[in-house]
């Protein structure tokens, strides 16, 4: 009897001490309260995990911790700046004309043939533990030749017992390039690196034909066959050969498509019968990274744990950023070892409303600001500035702002008898129809209205922080659509887009032959109750003119679909940069690259010989005033063009608890969460003291369902005793 | 009985086929096979060489229904259509357009899906027939009157009201349950309890209005007039004599959902962070992965005609007189 009470005692001493530990709340284990763990969200789960493959920023958030190309960023300078992270120093490329004879540096690019970088890898770096690289007691791969029994039983990589490591090498690195002709993956990059890598083009080719001739569950063995732009020099060097003078290709090495992939791999994942138990390495990754993905389970949660390896690698907390950074304490862990944090755990968070709630209850540790959430996170003061609202710094929730490498605009389909056609026989009249539609459409408005203020009206196509950008300065903006009054940008009087609009053939918005009113259409897939608003104060700002704005709705495939035919009038597109060069937005308009001729990237099909000529000449050089000059020239074209009506360059909010540690947004790299660092013990006390759970109203809905029950079971009484007719008295 | 379930069978086969038809037909009315591609090879730099190769390597290269250029049985084998359908009806569900194995997605996330779903409708069941019941019983009174009232209003509530509504009361204010999320084993139990009670909650009204109608009919049929006369109590009346023989039309709408549980619920997984089948559905819809798509629809489909055939063997368990010919 005295065990069973005891037992009891104790149990409610249990239950009572985990109450006053963990909230009620908490989503996670009470145990994990105090570890050193970032938690944060995933919304979708990742296509790819294979860094060859891999092309999105929500898969690059697990593998650029994962991977380690040869180059990163810079956590803090900006503007951006690469450094090694595999390689032990930033290749500089060496110049060679067609006999392979090496060329000084300040060669004309026309002259080179090819460029080599020739990348010594960093000694010492390992594996990340995993059972392809499981050695037996013989010294044989463990894992290399599984027999059906053997699978039996495995249904995740943590299925396999035994793990093992080894030294990173110049092959691996070599190894990943020729995994982007690899015919079963499907490398987003593959087709623009035949243009540059040598032989890869004939080594794709090469590969494909091989791999026809298989049966469906072998794979070709790349290890058997060379490539000839990409060869191992020793152990620990190898040299890639590209064509021409392509500056571009070092941003490119700072990116997963060139992180180091082991032959064993692709060995092991390619063995029949791992690939049905969804076992492949575009599931499982294999790197050298300061992390590894220990949990993948994409219906739920992801797992990153730090490579027990990785910090051999002595990679330490930069000690140099901008100006800014010292004071607001980004330098404190200059010269540390990386990484700081345990774990990080991907929750799966599809919707905005709960993510925000976890977040202020102290479950995430970082958020963004949804539309919805705005007015709860953040306010403006008297002049215009942007401060977090009361609640958050009542919380200690810390604000940073950003503004993103991306560029959004309305595009005109140059295609277009109406809008297009820049260089055909009206092309003044349709250009200065473009222009009256750029002055109207008020960007300043839209970003005040739609985007809480969250972006900056675009002069041009290249984001502040972009060398090439200028700022709208008096010489800086877009004098056909700005002007410069009482030391600002203002934008143009709608009389004078209307005056525009006239000479253009459309006075009043009618045409001046025929009397009909201006008819443009705008293909978009916005839809819903949401977009309506903002498609309806669209239709306004053509209405400031006279014109009719016809919004035809569709889904994305559609408006591809049209873009690529070349049929779309007016569209809506955005761009998020690649690498932090010009190059990689002035592109977007580069006439060789149109959606409708060769299905590039340029979906206005805009073509102008002098900028084309100027693209050619601005892609091969090194930053600097002559650059800076052609680009300037470039952007001039294009703003007296008007192929896009330039909208905005978005600027992100990011929201950090107390107990995060250096965080600073970094819009290029996605290798962040190893420089930052976690306080768990504050997020311990703050969890509990923003949580505490509310018992009573509980104990009021028993009472008012026992309150409201009692005269039902009185009457329920009172019908089973009454008789059929009542008693006479 | 067997040969009516064979028969019954038969039939299912072919209304798989003709669900497989159309779910086929309408998928590439909207999306072709090069939409398709473009959706799983990204964004970016997507070369037309690119989509070729990636429809070749998954057989959508061929014609969707007629290959013009092969010759006979071959015009209607060496065909999207046959190649997709053909091992759905083997259970083969193959790869999805991402590349991984459906079979054993689904067998994964069923799990979830389930344990939101079981004791949603069991514990809902029985919510919804007794609060019917006491509503019966009650009938022409306050308690009545204000019941119908409620489940009119409850009714008339989205169900997205009731999610959001939910996980800030519960959740948020009274800080009692995790917003959303999931795990496995016992700590499934926070993370369910929420979803479960608005799931339960959200159906309240319609159910019970519902059984209440179908309780009032029987209420009044002379069997029941008898019972009193003989001077049964008015709940052995209402549970022994009026629920059993309310129970063919409430099997009619219960036994067959009962398969359907599978399946999951698409709203409440989604906010709540469940990873069952519902969310699976929604995200391959979202992602364009027809291979996802086909095996759900096919699925839900053979979940449907088997809850279809239960529910006519279930006729016969509570009611004697009904006899399969």
């Amino acid at each position: 009897m005295f065990p069973y009470r005891h037992g009891i005692v104790l149990l409610i001493l249990a239950f009572t001490a985990g109450c006053s530990e963990s909230p009620w709340n908490n989503p996670y284990s009470a145990a994990a309260a105090t570890e050193n763990t970032l938690y944060t969200s995933f919304a979708e789960r990742p296509k790819h995990l294979d860094p060859v493959q891999s092309y999105a920023e929500n898969e690059y958030a697990f593998i650029a911790n994962i991977y380690q190309p040869p180059l990163q960023y810079h956590y803090l300078k900006r503007p951006y700046e690469l450094i090694p992270f595999g390689a032990e120093s930033v290749p500089r490329p060496v110049y060679l004309d067609a006999a392979g004879k090496t060329l000084p540096d300040s060669v004309p690019a026309e002259r080179v043939a090819f460029s080599e970088y020739v990348i010594r890898v960093r000694q010492g770096v390992r594996y990340q533990p995993h059972p392809a690289l499981a050695l037996d007691e013989s010294g044989k791969l463990r894992y290399h030749a599984l027999s059906p029994a053997e699978l039996r039983g495995i249904d995740t990589l943590a299925d396999f017992r035994h793990t093992g490591t080894r030294e990173l090498v110049a092959g691996d690195y070599v190894h990943q390039i020729k995994r982007l002709a690899h015919p079963r993956l499907h490398s987003p990059i593959l087709q623009l690196m035949t243009e540059y890598i040598v032989g890869l083009k004939e080594y794709a080719a090469m590969l494909a034909g091989e791999a026809a001739a298989l049966p469906e569950d072998k794979t070709v063995d790349l290890t058997r066959h060379e490539l000839a732009g990409a060869r191992i020099i020793d152990r620990y060097t190898y040299a890639v050969r590209v064509r021409g003078k392509y500056p571009q290709f070092a941003y490119w090495l700072a990116m997963p498509f060139f992180a180091p992939v082991p032959p064993e791999a692709d060995r092991f994942y390619g063995q029949p019968g791992l690939a049905q138990k969804n076992i492949s390495l575009d599931w499982y990754p294999l790197g050298t990274g300061p992390y590894m993905l220990t949990v993948n389970n994409p219906n739920r949660q992801m797992v990153l744990e730090r490579n027990p390896y990785y910090r051999d690698q002595a990679e330490t907390y930069p000690a140099e950023g901008e100006p800014a950074d010292a004071a607001s304490g980004l330098l404190q862990d200059a010269g540390k070892t990386l990484p700081f944090i345990d774990k990080v755990v991907f929750s799966l968070e599809k919707e905005q409303i709960p993510y925000w709630n976890k977040f202020l209850q102290g479950y995430y540790d970082a958020s963004g600001i949804a539309s919805d959430t705005f007015d709860q996170a953040v306010q403006f003061s008297g002049q215009g500035d942007v401060t977090l609202s009361d609640d958050m710094i009542r919380r200690g929730i810390r604000l940073q702002t950003s503004l993103a490498t991306s560029v959004f605009y309305l595009g005109f389909n140059m295609r277009d008898p109406v809008v297009g056609n820049v260089d055909g026989g009206s092309g003044e009249r349709r250009r200065k129809l473009r222009l009256a539609i750029s002055i109207a459409v008020d960007q300043e408005e839209f970003i005040s209205i739609f985007r809480n203020g969250r972006g900056v009206p675009s002069h041009g196509p290249i984001p502040p922080g972009i060398f090439g950008h200028r700022e709208p300065d008096e010489a800086g903006i877009n004098p056909y659509v700005y002007e410069w009054r009482n030391g600002q940008p203002q934008r143009k009087s709608i009389e004078q887009a209307k005056k525009l609009l006239a000479e253009a053939g459309y006075p009043n918005g009618r045409d001046a032959k025929t009397g009909e009113p201006l008819l443009l259409h705008l293909d978009t897939t916005s839809s819903g109750a949401d977009s309506k608003a903002r498609l309806d104060w669209y239709i306004r700002q053509f209405q400031k003119l006279g014109v009719q704005l016809v919004i035809r709705a569709t889904d994305f495939n559609r408006l591809q679909d049209k873009l690529r035919r070349g049929t779309a009038q007016l569209y809506f597109l955005g761009w998020n940069a690649d690498y932090p060069d010009p190059e990689n937005f002035l592109f977007l308009l580069h006439g060789p690259q149109g959606r409708a001729r060769t299905q590039g990237e340029n979906a206005s099909n805009y073509r102008n010989a002098e900028y084309d000529q100027l693209f050619d000449r601005m892609k091969h050089m090194a930053n600097g005033a002559e650059r800076q000059a052609i680009i300037d020239r470039m952007i001039a074209i294009l703003r007296h063009d008007a192929p896009w009506v330039w909208s905005f360059f978005p600027k992100d909010y990011t929201l950090h608890h107390a107990w995060v540690h250096n965080g600073k947004p970094n819009q290029i790299a996605n290798n962040g969460l190893k420089y930052q660092r976690l306080d768990p013990a504050l997020r311990a006390v703050k969890r509990r003291e923003w949580n505490p759970p509310v018992v009573w109203p509980l104990a009021l809905v028993t009472a008012l369902l026992v309150i409201g029950t009692l005269p039902a079971i009185a009457a329920f009484r009172r019908r089973e005793r009454s008789t059929a007719v009542a008693a006479q008295s | 009985m067997t040969a009516y379930i064979i028969r019954r069978l038969i039939y299912g086969v072919f209304v798989l086929i003709g669900v497989n038809v159309l779910t086929f037909a309408l998928f590439f009315f909207v999306n072709s096979p090069d939409d398709v591609a473009r959706a799983q090879l990204g964004a970016k730099r997507v070369t037309p060489e690119a989509v070729e190769k990636w429809k070749r390597e998954r057989g959508y290269h061929k014609p969707l229904f007629l290959n013009e250029k092969s010759t006979g049985i071959g015009r209607v084998t060496e065909t999207v259509f046959f190649d997709k359908s053909v091992r759905l009806f083997a259970f083969q569900f193959g790869a999805s357009d991402q590349g991984r194995n459906i079979g054993y997605d689904i067998s994964t996330r069923m799990w979830p899906s389930l344990a939101v779903q079981v004791p949603a409708f069991v514990i809902g069941l029985a919510v919804y027939i007794t609060f019917a019941l006491l509503m019966a019983f009650f009938r022409a009174t306050y308690i009545d009157f204000w019941g119908v009232v409620l489940c009119v209003l409850m009714m008339s509530i989205s169900a997205l009201f009731y999610i959001i509504g939910g996980q800030f009361i519960f959740g948020k204010l009274w800080n009692l349950v995790p917003i959303s999320g999931y795990d496995s084993g016992f700590d499934a139990i926070k993370f369910l309890a929420l979803p479960v009670l608005i799931g339960i909650i959200s159906g309240i009204g319609g159910n019970a209005r519902w059984y209440r109608t179908i309780f009032l009919e029987e209420i009044n049929k002379d069997y029941v007039r008898t019972a009193r006369a003989k001077g049964l109590s008015e709940v052995r009346v209402l549970f022994r004599h009026v629920l059993q023989n309310a129970m063919i039309p409430i099997l009619t709408g219960v036994v067959v959902v009962i398969p359907l549980l599978f399946m999951g619920a698409l709203i409440t997984e989604s906010f709540f962070g469940i990873p069952g089948l519902g969310s699976y559905t929604i995200d391959a819809i979202s992602q364009q992965d027809f291979a996802i798509v086909r095996a759900m629809v096919f699925l839900g489909s053979v979940l449907y005609i088997i809850g279809l055939i239960l529910t006519d063997i279930s006729y016969t368990l509570v009611d004697p007189r009904v006899r399969f010919s």
